[in-house]
């Protein structure tokens, strides 16, 4: 079998299988483990494990969805540039249809705004280079995954000229978000860590995780193999009461990540204070432009305020979910008023949300 | 889209910080800027239109051995 397959081997998938009911027998409660990852939260749900280890392990999805996790008020603050004279919106595809309180992107879109969907931030640079009468505002979503390309746009940007290019950031980092959940769901008893955001920030950022809060962590991928590996060893961490970090995903995550994008992130943002979803607002969670990129910040740029955080949109629970507070079947909208047709948080809107993965591979869609 | 494959793309050509790579069968074009010391023949993680890490196979290998020799002492199903 070719190497990579092996990672969807069932044959070795069983092994592990096995290796964790050993484990799991004889504790009384089942661990609670949380998939930090919106791509692991669809992962687990797609190869059917979350059912299967569901007698074993309590299976929470984290804050790990870069949609999801955009607060109300940064969504509003989205909505707010696009209704800008002389400004053409770039934006990634999911954050089309989470609705703020002035509907969504997509309905402004329909009333006349000028929003452009876009794959990278290098498109939307591309963007702002046809069409040099206009602004081009980036709206900058996603992790440390994401945010090495933002660099490289805004970098691109200064060093070519291109001034009708902005960027709002609204990028964030994971490190920090897992303190302040661990500071508030005192039920995980280990994290499962997102493997791509691994593979840029390296293992380091997560030691704090194990030392300050006693929770172990598991960095793994997204093969079934690569999860239950993952999860045997984030177990054993558990059983044996060793609060560490392990890196499970060692063909792709060294431990000091990705060096080239880790310098793009220093070079072009700030660590500043981010509002998140359900979380509030964490210290150093968020990427602001840094000094010398200062004029890209669409911000400054355009004169907005950002808006004041709102409460929560009434009866969706998304903020609870993505704390795994509580699973998507426990908010009373879950597969009633709110589908993925027709969504009312975006933990339903995102294909990465835990809402949207229950309710497309679970019992209860 | 922020959706990230796990399976590797293998670097076929490379020009520039792009490159053509090879993912279960379809050819498709990346950068490779975030990875700039990426070869030809490589294997490499891509999102969202950009390798962001190099695959290891002997690394991979040995995740497969491990769990092959200390995992599992039931029966293969
Ligand atoms: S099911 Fe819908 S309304 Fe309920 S928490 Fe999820 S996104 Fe919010």
């Amino acid at each position: 079998m070719e190497l990579w397959k092996r990672f969807k081997d069932p044959a070795l998938a069983q092994k592990l299988l096995q290796e964790l009911k050993g484990l799991c027998q004889g504790s009384s409660q089942r661990p609670t483990l949380m998939e930090v990852c919106g791509t692991h939260t669809v992962a687990l749900s797609r190869t059917g494990l979350r059912e299967v280890l569901s007698p074993y392990l309590d299976l929470r999805s984290g804050p790990g969805c870069p949609v999801c996790v955009t607060d109300d008020s940064d969504i509003d603050l989205m909505a707010e540039v696009a209704r800008q004279p002389g400004v053409i919106v770039a934006t990634y595809g999911d954050m089309l249809r989470v609705p703020g309180s002035y509907g969504t992107l997509l309905d402004l879109k329909a009333a006349g705004a000028r929003v452009q969907l876009v794959y990278s931030a290098l498109d939307a640079l591309e963007l702002a280079r046809e069409n040099p009468r206009d602004t081009v505002v980036m709206l900058g979503v996603g992790f440390e995954t994401t945010a090495p390309v933002a660099a490289l746009a805004v970098q691109r940007a200064a060093s070519e000229g291109i001034s009708n290019f902005l960027m709002l950031s609204l990028h964030k980092t994971i490190p920090n978000a897992l303190r302040a959940l661990l500071a508030e769901n005192s039920r995980i008893d280990g994290l499962i860590l997102p493997g791509h955001v691994s593979a840029i920030i390296g293992e380091e950022p997560y030691r704090f995780i194990a030392e300050e809060s006693g929770v172990p962590a598991v960095i793994t991928g997204f093969e079934a193999v690569d999860m239950l590996l993952g999860i045997v060893e984030l177990v054993r961490l558990i059983v044996a009461g060793r609060p560490e970090v392990l890196n499970a995903y060692r063909r792709v995550v060294s431990p000091d990540g990705n060096p080239r994008a880790r310098a793009l992130l220093e070079e072009a943002f700030r660590p500043v204070a981010a509002r998140w979803r359900g979380l509030g607002s964490i210290p150093d969670s968020g990427l602001a432009l840094a000094e010398p990129f200062a004029a890209y910040d669409a911000l400054q740029a355009l004169g907005l305020r950002r808006p004041e955080a709102r409460p929560p949109r009434r009866g969706c629970r998304c903020g609870e979910v993505l704390r795994g507070l509580i699973e998507p079947a426990e908010c009373g909208l879950f597969a009633k008023a709110c589908t993925p047709h027709s969504p009312v948080g975006p933990c339903m809107v995102s294909s990465e949300g835990a809402c949207a993965a229950h309710y497309t591979y679970g019992r209860n869609g | 889209m922020f959706m990230c494959l796990g399976v590797p793309a293998r670097i076929e050509e490379l020009e520039g910080d792009r490159a053509t790579v090879s993912l279960e069968g379809t050819r498709r074009r990346v950068s490779v800027a975030l990875t700039p010391d990426v070869k030809v023949g490589d294997y490499v993680l891509v999102h969202a239109g950009y390798a962001v890490a190099v695959v290891d196979e002997e690394s991979a290998r040995e995740t497969i051995r491990l769990i092959e020799e200390a995992y599992g002492t039931l029966e293969e199903v």
